[in-house]
């Protein structure tokens, strides 16, 4: 019962909210970023699912969408970004250079953006169709409605172990 | 076409002009590395010629070629005549100092413009230094990377990242 | 008597004012930075005192890559170069190649019909994307999903014959992969005249707001010798008045067969690229309107060279026979053997002139394969273009250089 306390019907509320109305940073590199506008236009309409315009701050935005290939050379830059953003914070690796690096694998690729920032959803292709996209979307919302994108884990851990140190948990050992 | 450029080329500089062909229609010059601006300013400003534009300069490693002319490196210039349609590719070949210094070539920025970023690009890529060149720096790698990639001698997974996270 | 009148006039005359340049930085994730690309700016208010462009956020090593690769697995690489046309990118490397293997005539005439008008798909998607992104960052949201739409349809139809959207890879050395689908001439030709309706939408628009003309008339403008010094080529060249196209001047596939026009722009300046790249959509599609009048007459045919050195022999053969599944596994394994040698072939690209200087040594795998990118040349003089002007005006003047960062820093 102790450990239900997250679960109240105020987070889920409140993560009913976060899920319908996610302002996305595009953090637009290479080609995916061709799909990317695919998506946003009116065939594929991302507008559909709360995550409509683009906030073109990092201090605006909560979903973090890495399109395209991440260098080394922007590794920092990306790092900087997802550090600017307020939590809770969601990221999702567009396209298979992001998640992995895709078919480069060379000196100045990095091997996916999971490098520097902690990534929520993978979306492989190269680039992804549209209807990909909207499927790690969809994802997404389940994560960010059972609490579980990793900005939101670490919270709760670092909650319950206050709540730990104060004595209000039992230890797990 | 451009037949007549190689041949007044070889009658302007005689023995600086080391070897000429027309492989595949391409006419090509193989000329002293010494010599490389005077001779481009000839191409630019003699009339007739008149090669105005500077498409690309660029590098070739040959280590490992078999048929290799004299030098390491092959700094590669590809020309054009926006008037005539005339093309033509300069190669000059040089090698590393002795003590495994950067091999070293004129800029020719002076005759053209273009020449800024492809010259950087070759510095940034083989290491190739442009004497002349005002702002001769890494363009498409970072300050901190070592070494020069596109060399043969540089292995293409070696990476030399800049951030990686520090929590799992 | 105006509140402030006198505020303004003692600001006027106070010429000791102290005032420091502020160092700026743009990008490199920025809306309006196409991609990656940092503008290191030292602004004096909103004047622009020096700019330093960055590239080279994107670099992914096309070159090195290709030197690990066989011929043939280089083409996905040139899909990636400049995404936004990548037909044309698969061409010229395939076109580079053969003119290496002097394969240049025995190309087969429908493969060839078939690159031209994919190519020509492809440049027009090329001028649709940037045109719509660039009006975008004006302000003008509407264009942009009016482009979008229109690019949609055309991705489609590249989507039957190739199988792809974005990165086709549907060219071969010999060829193309596939041929067209049966019903491609009725599709394109719906599809290019509802490209022509929402093209004069956007024209309607765009091109006498006043808003829109402001903001582009006299902007970065640049001379042609200035141009030509830069090696500055494609519709970037061809705004500031020197008529210079790929196509028509040195013509490779077919294009000696159409009649297209070379839109030529006077004065250099932002608003002459729009209206260049404008015009060159609509000599696209009078391209592609004679390019499927001529395959019709052209008919069925072989669409890959007859030559199983250089060609993967029909799968019929490489399961069967002994003999092509050896043809089947050398060609794959080794690649094809290319005689030693180099060579520089240029096509026109979405840009300008893209070249491919390839050096062989004989084996499968090139020796080196250098991309000559034309929004590389164009975008070295950005700095030149946007010093002493506005901040505002570097978003218009560098949508209209169309630098595509894949194809920029390869």
């Amino acid at each position: 019962m102790a450990l239900e306390f997250y679960s109240t019907r105020l987070q889920e509320a409140v993560n009913w909210a976060r899920k319908y109305s996610l302002f996305q940073y595009p953090f637009v590199t290479a080609c995916c970023g061709m799909e990317f506008m695919a998506v946003w236009g009116p065939k594929y309409d991302i507008g559909r699912f709360g995550a409509e315009f683009p906030r073109f701050s990092p201090r605006q935005a909560d979903l973090l969408i890495v399109v395209g290939t991440i260098t080394e050379r922007q590794g920092p830059v990306l790092r900087r970004v997802w550090e600017q953003m307020c939590e809770p914070k969601w990221v999702i690796a567009f396209g298979v250079c992001a998640s992995t690096g895709g078919f480069y694998q060379n000196y100045s690729a990095m091997p996916g953006c999971d490098q520097v920032i902690p990534v929520d959803i993978y979306i492989p292709g190269c680039p992804p169709r549209p209807e990909q996209v909207l499927d790690g979307l969809l994802m997404l919302q389940d994560k960010i409605k059972k609490g579980e994108g990793w900005v939101q884990q670490r919270e709760k851990r670092e909650h319950e172990a206050q709540l730990r140190a104060k004595g209000k948990l039992p230890v797990v050992s | 076409m451009s037949v007549q450029a190689l041949e007044r080329l070889k009658a302007q500089f005689g023995d600086a002009i080391r070897a000429t062909h027309a492989q595949h229609g391409d006419e090509t010059a193989i000329v002293d590395p010494a010599q490389i601006v005077e001779i481009c300013r000839f191409l630019h400003d003699e009339p007739g010629l008149g090669f105005d534009m500077l498409v690309d300069v660029t590098c070739v490693d040959t280590l490992g070629l078999d048929k290799r002319e004299q030098g390491r490196f092959e700094v590669v210039y590809h020309l054009l005549s926006t008037q005539s349609g005339r093309r033509l590719r300069i190669k000059a070949p040089i090698d590393e100092g002795e003590n495994g210094e950067n091999p070293e070539i004129d800029s020719v920025m002076p005759i053209w413009k273009g020449a800024n970023w492809f010259e950087r690009e070759a510095w940034d890529m083989f290491g190739v230094r442009f004497r002349g060149h005002p702002d001769l720096r890494r363009i498409l790698l970072y300050e901190e990377f070592i070494g020069h990639p596109l060399r043969k001698d540089y292995p293409k997974d070696r990476r030399q990242p800049l951030v990686r996270r520090d929590f799992s | 008597m105006v509140l402030g009148a006198k505020v303004a006039e003692d600001l006027d005359q106070e010429d000791d004012l102290p005032t420091e340049a502020m160092t700026v930085n743009m990008g490199p994730s920025h809306p309006a930075m196409h991609g990656t690309v940092r503008i290191v700016l030292t602004l004096e208010g909103e004047t622009v005192r020096e700019a330093d462009v960055q590239v080279g956020f994107l670099h992914r090593c096309f070159e090195k890559e290709s030197e690990h690769a066989t011929w043939t697995q280089i083409f996905p690489y040139t899909d990636r170069l400049n995404y936004v046309s990548p037909m044309l990118n698969n061409v010229g490397y395939a076109v580079a190649v053969e003119k290496l293997l002097g394969l240049t005539d025995r190309i087969p005439e429908r493969a060839q019909y078939i690159r031209v008008i994919v190519g020509e798909i492809s440049r027009i998607t090329d001028h649709l994307t940037c045109l719509g992104a660039s009006a975008m960052e004006l302000g003008a949201m509407t264009p942009f999903f009016w482009m979008v739409k229109a690019r949609e349809w055309l991705w489609e139809l590249l989507e039957e014959v190739s199988g792809a959207r974005l990165t086709h890879s549907y060219v071969r050395i010999g060829g193309v992969v596939n041929d067209l689908t049966p019903d491609f001439a009725p599709k394109l030709r719906k599809i290019l005249a509802d490209v022509r309706k929402a093209l004069k939408d956007v024209d309607d628009v765009l091109t006498r707001n006043r808003l829109f003309r402001d903001r582009m008339d006299g902007v970065a403008q640049i001379s042609k010798e200035d141009a030509i010094s830069y090696g500055w080529t494609g519709p970037a060249l061809r705004s500031t008045g020197v008529p210079y196209d790929v196509r028509k001047d040195h013509p490779y596939l077919v294009y000696d067969r159409f009649d297209f026009d070379v839109p030529v722009g006077s004065q250099g300046d932002n608003f002459d690229r729009y209206a260049v790249r404008c015009e060159e959509m609509h000599q696209s599609m009078r391209i592609l309107e004679q390019a499927l009048v001529q395959i019709a007459e052209v008919g069925p045919g072989p669409i890959l060279v007859d030559d199983p050195r250089i060609v993967l022999p029909p799968k019929s053969s490489a399961y069967n026979t002994i003999e092509g599944m050896i043809n089947h596994f050398k060609l794959i394994v080794d690649g094809i053997k290319v005689p030693p040698g180099e060579v520089y072939s240029y096509t026109e690209g979405g840009n300008g002139e893209l070249g491919f200087y390839i050096v062989s040594d004989g084996t499968g795998q090139p020796f080196r394969v250098r991309c000559r990118p034309p929004c590389f040349a164009i975008v070295q003089a950005l700095p030149d273009l946007i010093r002493g002007g506005n901040l505002a005006d570097i978003i218009p003047t560098f949508g209209m250089m169309n630098m595509i960062g894949g194809e920029c820093d390869r």
